[in-house]
């Protein structure tokens, strides 16, 4: 057979960016009708590669072909015209306006008059794009009202409207729970048979082997590889990435036997989030804590750490009851709590490594109510080197290290503090599969000295890989307990989607007879 | 999922709602506390008294809801009002020709902010002030700090003459709402003002003309600006450099009130006006109430809290 004309052929791209080659000589090519998925690690060059085709960062050299002609990409205009629409990471919809307006924005049709607005025709419009879509959603509704889900349906849609026979998809799944992200690959899947093609952009390899027809792999700027996916095995999609052999995704070392229990929770309520939620945790050990979004897994590790109000049931720390009404309460009882949402919540993104690391012992640290900066510096020194934190000094501004390296500066924060427990929610999201390595062995490393860790995570594999015991929640309440090294991820699906509300477990039966 | 919709649309009516409840409450208030508030003509008065303010507050909501500010809408209100007057005073212009111009000097100074925000890059907050400071001291160096007097009956017309019954600033106010409403729902303009307001960068790429539309919204503010400042000297039959000292105050309680968000993207030009309505009602009520007009300031300050309060805990009802 011979072989198709490529809707979309990159060759030769190089880009510069002062000190930084950032892409050389890259080649990628996309056939109409096929979802290509787009690896490598953060700073491989992927996003540049994007903002090159999306006419963001102009390359410096090389050839962009559409069609069989060779095209000029100046603005996401000039993209948007030929038919190339990207989706990111952060949606790019107005949350206050409704979907109608959302998909027709700056291509509103015209009314009567020269500068009205054919309201009726662009709802009419509108809805017809989003039953393109499958979307059954009222294009009046304001979008901050939709699921996220349902909003990046909105932005397939507009893409869709706008004759889009190639969109990119930044990380489309990584703010989606597992049902919807089977939505999201249906959708995908409907779009490759219009003949659409998609370059799907994840941390989630497991999502390639569900979706992708290809995979183009870069790493440190240049293209390592481009094959079918049919050949492939994730080991190899890893060693492409990452350019050595990393043995397996998910390492567990085998531990002997848990410690004494550190934090018990005991018919915990926190009105319209959690209901009647009791478990143990017990030194050295890490609990995973599985569930679909808004099952009340963040919900409960905020009633924990003092953010939520609790109301009824006990906490205890060590077997003593403790009353924990703020954020403050909880540190000082030996907690620490690292946010889903790092940037907003972790980190304080235009300050520097050092003072990110420290912030949360700035008492212990002050003489006199003065920063002591000789000891706030040994002490960021001495975390940077324990936890391997890639960053030029002390002095670089949080904001410019990859997503990896920040969380660890979250992770280091609350180490100053050496915590009991550590409450860790979705760690690894947005990670790439390098450092995630890395974050789960340094949370090992902790359990390994008697941490007690709590981790929230939405992605199965992590959940039974690196947990040694895992917690289901279903609407706000526990679901099941199940033991990783014998549960499938059916198993906590099922739990998790409340069709069934067992466990298989060895520990749930300490838990009963307690 | 549509009990969650229906409870969100349910808690959105009440948020737009609760603006004019508050207004209700208030006249409900001072009619039981003073004979005097629903007794001749008062009403008729707090709506003329307050033309100027619903006029200044229209064009300041444009600018909130675009995510920007207009800090210098008193400022250009005296001056505008001033060189109107001068012209006539003075030069001897027919008053139409003064009052074309005093327009389009509003309009020229709004571009001017406008041109600072989109092309010098200024915050907007920076960008007004400084042409507050601006156009206040042009109006007294123009003045020399002294009233303009002689303005004419077409000029005063506006302030104090009638349309049949109706008086002139109220038509005059009602017109400048009526375009403003119009202009923000029905639209492309009122639209992208929207739209910028919830998110720059995405009106950007969705292909919206983004300096264009600050440009002229920024203009529109200092147009109407010039007009209430007009507005006012017609009412007061001279035109005074210290008018408008604090309109801007004024503008912003009420859009805020009106539920404009500070941040851009939500509201309207309606629940401004109803903000205004409650500034001016407030006021008057005081003073039938013969509260002294020091404490009067501290209870407008305290009204506005309580009002915006309200604001917050029905919007994150919404939200929820």
């Amino acid at each position: 057979m011979a072989e198709p004309q490529p809707l979309l052929h990159m060759r030769h791209i190089t880009k510069t960016f002062p000190g930084v080659r950032a892409l050389n000589d890259v080649e990628l090519v996309v056939y109409p009708g096929e979802i290509l998925a787009l690896l490598g690690e953060n700073g491989a060059g992927k996003s540049t590669l994007m903002k090159a085709l999306n006419g963001v960062f102009p390359p410096d050299s090389g050839e962009i072909v559409w069609n069989g002609q060779p095209v000029a990409i100046h603005s996401p205009h000039d993209a948007q015209a030929l038919g190339i629409s990207m989706i990111h990471q952060e949606l790019a919809l107005i949350p206050y306006l409704d979907a109608g307006k959302n998909i027709y924005l700056g291509r509103e049709p015209r009314g009567p008059l020269p500068g009205l607005i054919d309201w009726g025709r662009l709802y009419v419009q509108a809805r017809e794009q989003l039953q393109r879509v499958r979307l059954e959603v009222d294009p009046r509704v304001p979008v901050r009202q939709l699921p996220l889900a349902q909003q990046q349906m909105v932005e397939v849609a507009k893409a869709l409207s706008l004759d889009a026979r190639l969109i990119v998809m930044d990380e489309p799944t990584s703010s989606l729970t597992e049902r919807e992200v089977e939505t999201l690959f249906e959708q995908m899947r409907l779009l490759r048979a219009q003949g659409v093609a998609i370059i799907f952009i994840t941390h989630r390899l497991d999502e390639i082997f569900q979706v992708a027809d290809r995979v183009t792999v870069l790493r440190d700027g240049e293209l390592v590889g481009s094959e079918p996916i049919a050949g492939l095995t994730e080991e190899r999609i890893i060693r492409l990435m990452v350019g050595r052999e990393v043995s397996a995704m998910f390492e567990r070392p085998e531990r002997a036997q848990t410690g004494a229990v550190v934090l018990e929770v005991e018919g915990v309520s926190s009105p319209g989030a959690i209901q009647d939620i009791s478990f143990k945790l017990h030194r050295g050990e890490v609990l995973g804590l599985a569930g679909l979004v808004g099952a009340g897994r963040t919900e409960l590790a905020e009633t924990i750490f003092g953010v939520r109000p609790a109301s009824g049931g006990t906490i205890r720390l060590d077997g003593q009851p403790v009353a924990i009404r703020r954020p403050a309460q909880a540190i000082q009882h030996g907690i620490g709590f690292v946010p889903e949402d790092r940037k907003a919540q972790g980190l304080f993104l235009r300050m520097n490594v050092g003072a990110n690391i420290v912030m949360a012992l700035l008492r212990q640290l002050c003489r006199w109510g003065v920063i002591q900066h000789a000891r706030a510096e040994k002490m960021g020194s001495e975390f940077v080197e324990r936890l391997d934190i890639r960053t030029p000094s002390l002095q670089q501004r949080v904001r410019n290290l990859s997503g990896g390296n920040q969380q660890k500066v979250v992770i280091a924060k609350w180490l100053t503090r050496e915590p009991k427990v550590l409450i860790l929610d979705e760690p690894t999201r947005g990670i790439d599969v390098g450092a995630k390595a890395e974050i789960h062995r340094l949370m090992h490393q902790l359990a390994g000295r008697g941490v007690g860790i709590l981790m929230i995570s939405s992605e199965l594999p992590e959940v039974l890989g690196v947990s040694d015991r895992v917690l289901v929640m279903h609407e706000g309440r526990l679901a099941g307990e199940f033991d990783p090294r014998r549960a499938t991820q059916d198993d906590i699906m099922s739990a998790a989607t409340g069709s069934n509300p067992a466990g298989n477990g060895s520990t749930s039966r300490e838990a009963t007879l307690q | 999922m549509t009990a969650i919709i229906q409870r969100r649309a349910l808690a959105g009516w009440l948020r737009r709602g609760m603006v004019f409840l508050i207004l209700l409450v208030l006249a409900i208030f001072f009619a039981l506390t003073s004979d005097r508030f629903f007794q001749g003509g008062n009403l008729v008065n707090i709506a003329v008294q307050n033309a100027h303010v619903i006029v200044v507050a229209t064009g300041m909501t444009l600018t909130m809801l675009l995510g920007g500010i207009d800090l210098s809408v008193g400022s250009v209100a005296a001056l505008v009002g001033a060189i109107s007057a001068g012209l006539i005073a003075r030069n001897g212009l027919p008053t139409e020709v003064a009052l074309g111009l005093g327009l389009g000097l509003g309009f020229l100074l709004g571009l001017a902010n406008g041109a600072l925000v989109v092309y010098g890059k200024l915050p907007p907050f920076v960008a007004t002030l400084a042409m507050m400071g601006v156009a206040r001291g042009l109006t007294l160096v123009y003045t020399e700090g002294r009233p303009i007097s002689g303005l004419g009956d077409t000029y005063t017309f506006w302030g104090t003459g009638k349309f049949g019954t109706v008086p002139a600033p109220i038509v005059l106010a009602i017109v400048v709402v009526v375009l403003a409403w119009l202009l923000l729902t029905r639209t492309r303009f009122g639209l992208h003002i929207y739209a910028i307001g919830g998110g720059e960068e995405t009106s950007r790429l969705a292909g919206v003309a983004v300096n264009r539309v600050k440009l002229l919204t920024y203009a529109i503010s200092g147009l109407l600006a010039g007009l209430g400042g007009m507005l006012l000297a017609a009412r007061l039959w001279s035109a005074q450099p210290q008018i408008g000292v604090g309109l801007e105050l004024d503008a912003i309680a009420a859009a805020v009130l009106g539920g404009v968000s500070l941040f851009g993207g939500v509201g309207g030009v309606l629940g401004a006006v109803v903000g205004a309505l409650i500034v001016g009602v407030l006021a008057n009520g005081m003073n039938l109430l013969r509260v002294a007009s020091y404490p009067q300031q501290v209870i407008q300050g305290i009204v506005l809290v309580l009002a915006v309060t309200v604001d917050m805990y029905t919007k994150r009802l919404e939200n929820r």
